[in-house]
């Protein structure tokens, strides 16, 4: 098949899943087994594009022109498949994950929670392969408003007052900031391509670039960097398996990959080191991540922890754009696939302690490891790898940003980079430490219990594998993260 | 073809002739296909003349062979093509949706006279917008006008009457500062053909008679357009009307009014002298935004849904107004894109508040608790509108603000660009309040009445409309390409 289709066809898959979705409504294992299939089929897709990005080449496809000089089109390169493999890989796990997640923990209309669910990937392949910001803003939104049934989903008082946050703070930043500077970069520019090296050189005062570079950076709600983070926690009332792959990989990857694109293809690396806009970001960066870690802490329902400490790690991969150096932006990138990966697998274990146990806060977790070694035994090696130790993933994408940073001459972003390696160790073992070796209190009141059931567990267990994997096998990954920006 | 000559004004004879006929159609089913077809003709019409207009130009029809500017012209270009086919479609497909409507709210005796009224309120709209001559202007409005005030007095709640009689009262002040306006000109210049008036009113312009004369204009058709703050007349009009009516002129009246704003100020008088001379935009551009932000804030604490939908009524007319007064051709783009846009979103939420009333009884906020259980398929058209009423992509809002917000950032007005948007979000916040007590909030009553989904033809008539809201959202050399033809037209530039 000619590769431009290819892009088409992949955003395609999800969608033309649906349906079958609906359809099969009262049978509930036909309606899993056309997810499962749908994301081994996707996932297969995009792989199947890797080489052709390798070799250099760059498939396009234009859909249609909404408006004159402005078309709904698809683009791959390195940076957006990159995306789009971990979307859809995880996509496929996830869905395994969810079937033993939402039976365990019987929750009602699953139909419309998997219809969602597949839209939302549709999406988000959509956002990965746009060639241009109109495309991108376009699937920014409709990831937006596909995944706030799935915020919602209880439906309970908390679950609306949640969505409503997730839905103003997104829908509000996006409106008012993002579009506002695609409008702006269109009147100065006429056109919105994704080019490597970016379209802004030579077109605007320095001033004017450094008002349209903040309105992208709080545009992108979705890359939470501080103020505009709230939503992240809010979300946390969906069930486990959308914060495991929206909120810890699809949405906020979907945010931070749109900086990543706007400060590779828009402005470009040259623009920023040269006019030096961006340095103000490292610092803000820089707080978010430390506040974020700092919040963590306090926090004692692990969801809301892991939820700060996603927001600490996001501003991991603006720091790396705010760099402005090829060694930062291939961190950043990298980054996004090891946090992927690591986050996951916390969420993961986070949803399988609440189906097996119906635990949500980290306190009443004493002891819960040796009935959960498994569980908790992933959890410690997601840990480690957002920590960054090696031989996890994560050791990878913190090296590649110290390196960018040294070579900026940021030494402040060094230091804040391992404090906050520190301030991971101390949120997120305590948890394995708890769970491990501090007896359970009140042994009589305590209920019995196991590991959850194989299809949240065997998830899990892959995810953690893919943290080791991720270090002895990064070459392919830095591989494609050598090639953004036409290098 | 000698039937193809005379389109441009079978455009207005079919509806003319028909209104009075379906006074002797007494049985309902009869007069509402006689209706149906003769408004599916019109639309036909339409559609000819929009292509001829494309093809060739502006068609010129003399009114019993008297020549222009002695006697009345009918003048169709891009602009007025434009605003026909939207006036017919909104009239062909509203039709479709009104005998299941109207079944309850109009007694079935009067059934033919609705269907009269309606027509001949049809007729009025495309006569303004088709006529070239400035008088016959003036009394197809007074035709339009006495007929939906007709209309809207057939609302089944005793205070339709008192909202009929408001908007007459009103309506009238507006025609009647229009035709001392028309009659100034007239005064000093003989002539009544608009082309004509338009190189006639060259010498004559800053006398203080044409200047008084632009001045009633305006406000007369402001008030006719229901620009903030002479909206006063909308809520309550749209509130108590038929369903049908309401979806009808909320669709048509309005956006007429606008039309005959742009004929005026771009045409007769000329961008130089309005917005130069003159600084009409100095007043508009801050009217429209105060109306966009006070309709959007009242509209927001609203119980009555179809309040609440007028209200951002008002509010979007300030984006219309808004695009007009940028004067460039992407603010004028906007504003006309948006004019057609906002008939076909506002035309079927209409609709659908009307589904809802016939349902359940009321259009109240506390009455559509779990209504998302009980009607899926409406709720879900009253979702799509409302993202398009926010102007999310992919539906036609989206097109709307990105020339709107466009047009304001190339004459750097930074702040009115961020108000735009800004003004989106309070949308947002409307629409948002529908849905979370459709789908958030159980229904206490229980489900002690069957709540059944609209029947087949209303439900064809909303979904053809929400179908289009997102189709001219993707595909827009119709909508689009013809607005900036229509503005570039206007603004005499050449694209």
């Amino acid at each position: 098949m000619n590769p431009s289709y290819i892009t088409l066809v992949a955003v395609l898959i999800p969608l033309i899943g649906t349906p079958f979705i609906v359809l099969l409504n009262k049978r509930p294992n036909y309606r899993e087994a056309v997810t499962l299939l749908a994301g081994v089929i996707l996932f297969l897709v995009v792989l199947s594009l890797v080489p052709i990005i390798l070799d250099g080449d760059r498939p396009e496809i234009v859909l249609i022109k909404i408006m004159p000089g402005l078309s709904l089109a698809f683009k791959v390169e390195p940076l957006g498949l990159l995306f789009a493999l971990i979307a859809s890989g995880l996509w496929t796990i996830t869905s395994v994950y969810a079937i033993g997640y939402m039976r365990g923990h019987q929750e009602e209309n699953q139909t419309r929670f998997y219809f969602f669910f597949a839209v939302a990937i549709s999406v988000t392949i959509g956002v990965a392969f746009s060639a241009n910001l109109l495309t991108l803003f376009i699937f920014y939104e409709l990831l937006t408003l596909s995944t706030f049934p799935l915020v919602t989903h209880h439906g309970s008082k908390k679950a609306i007052r949640g969505g409503l946050v997730y839905l103003g703070i997104l829908m509000g930043t996006s409106i008012v900031f993002l579009l506002l500077a695609i409008v702006w970069t269109w009147h100065l520019t006429g056109t919105l391509d994704f080019i490597p090296g970016g379209i802004l050189t030579g077109k605007a005062s320095k001033g004017v670039i450094f008002v349209l570079f903040m309105l992208y950076v709080f545009g992108t709600g979705k890359a939470a960097l501080m103020p505009f983070h709230r939503w992240l926690p809010a979300a946390m009332v969906a069930p486990t398996p959308v914060s495991a792959l929206l909120h810890a990989v699809a949405v906020v990857k979907a945010g931070v990959f749109t900086v990543m694109k706007v400060v590779v293809y828009i402005f470009g690396l040259d623009l920023l080191a040269i006019t030096d806009i961006s340095t103000w970001l490292i610092y803000v960066a820089a707080a978010t991540i430390l506040i974020a870690s700092l919040v963590a802490l306090t926090k004692d329902n692990l969801k809301a922890r892991l939820a700060y400490s996603t927001i600490s790690q996001l501003s991991y991969i603006i720091l790396g754009a705010a760099l402005a150096n090829s060694w930062g932006v291939i961190g950043g990138s990298m980054h996004i696939v090891t946090h992927a990966f690591g986050k996951i697998t916390l969420f993961f274990c986070a949803g399988a302690i609440l189906v097996a146990s119906h635990k949500t806060e980290i306190s009443d977790m004493k002891g819960i490891g040796l009935k959960m070694p498994f569980t908790m035994g992933a959890f410690l090696i997601g840990s480690l790898s957002i920590i960054g130790l090696p031989p996890f993933g994560g050791a990878w994408s913190k090296w590649y940003l110290v390196l960018g940073s040294l070579e900026g001459g940021h030494y402040l972003a060094v230091m804040v980079i391992i404090l906050s390696s520190l301030l991971n160790i101390a949120y997120l073992l305590p948890v394995v430490v708890n769970a491990f070796f501090i007896p359970e209190e009140n042994i009589k009141s305590s209920i019995e219990f196991k590991e959850a059931p194989l299809n949240c567990l065997i998830p899990l267990l892959l995810t953690a594998l893919g943290c080791i994997i991720l270090f002895i096998y990064s070459d392919p990954i830095l591989e494609l993260t050598l090639k953004i920006g036409g290098h | 073809m000698v039937t193809e000559s005379h389109l441009p004004i079978l455009q207005i004879i079919v509806p003319l002739v028909a209104a009075p006929l379906c006074v002797f159609l007494r049985q309902k089913t009869i007069v509402w296909a006689f209706a149906l077809i003769v408004s599916w003709i019109t639309l036909a019409i339409a559609i000819i003349n929009l292509r001829c207009v494309l093809d060739q130009g502006v068609l010129s029809y003399a009114l019993g062979s008297w020549v222009a500017p002695w006697g009345i012209e009918i003048r169709i270009d891009v602009v007025n093509a434009y605003i026909l086919l939207l006036i017919a479609i909104i009239g062909a497909v509203i039709l479709l949706y009104a005998p299941s409507s109207i079944y309850n709210e109009i007694p079935s005796d009067s059934h033919n006279l609705f269907y009269s009224a309606y027509l001949l309120c049809l007729t009025g709209l495309l006569g303004i917008t088709a006529t070239g001559d400035a008088f016959n202007l003036f009394v197809f409005l007074e035709i339009s006008s006495l007929a939906s005030y007709a209309l809207i007095s057939m609302g089944k709640d005793r205070c339709a009457l008192m909202a009929a009689y408001q908007y007459l009262v009103l309506g009238t002040i507006g025609a009647t500062f229009i035709l001392i306006g028309i009659g100034f000109m007239y005064m000093m210049t003989g002539t009544l053909n608009m082309a004509d008036l338009a190189t006639q009113l060259e010498s004559v312009k800053n006398t203080l008679t044409i200047i008084t004369a632009f001045a009633f204009l305006s406000v007369g058709i402001s008030l006719k357009l229901a620009l903030f703050p002479l909206h006063m007349w909308l809520p309550n009009a749209y509130v108590y009307a038929p369903s049908v009516v309401t979806a009808f002129l909320a669709a048509t009246a309005t956006k007429v009014s606008i039309y005959v704003l742009l004929r005026f100020i771009f045409t007769l008088f000329g961008t130089d002298f309005s917005f130069e001379t003159l600084r009409l935009d100095a007043i508009i551009l801050p009217l429209a935004l105060i109306g966009i932000f006070v309709g959007s804030i009242i509209a927001v604490f609203q119980n009555n849904i179809k309040r609440m939908l007028a209200y951002s009524s008002v509010a979007q007319i300030g984006y219309m107004i808004l695009g007009i007064s940028f004067v460039s051709l992407n603010g004028l783009t906007g504003g006309i894109v948006h004019l057609f846009n906002h008939a076909l979103m506002k035309g079927a939420l209409f609709l659908i508040m009307g589904g809802i009333a016939m349902r359940i009884g009321s259009v109240n906020l506390n009455d559509m608790r779990g209504l998302g259980k009980r009607m899926p398929v409406t709720m879900a058209g009253f979702i799509l509108g409302g993202l398009s009423l926010i102007g999310v992509p992919l539906t036609v809002g989206f097109i709307s603000k990105w020339y709107l917000v466009l047009a304001a950032i190339e004459k750097g007005m930074w702040l009115v660009a961020i108000l735009i948007l800004l003004g989106s979000l309070i949308a947002v916040i409307y629409i948002w309040r529908v849905i979370e007590v459709a789908y958030f909030q159980e229904n206490e009553l229980g489900e002690e009445r069957e709540i059944k989904e609209l029947p087949l033809t209303m439900q064809i008539a909303i979904w053809l409309l929400i179908v289009s809201t997102i189709i001219f959202g993707i595909f827009t050399p119709l909508t689009l390409g013809i607005a900036n033809k229509a503005a570039s037209l206007l603004l005499g530039v050449s694209l």
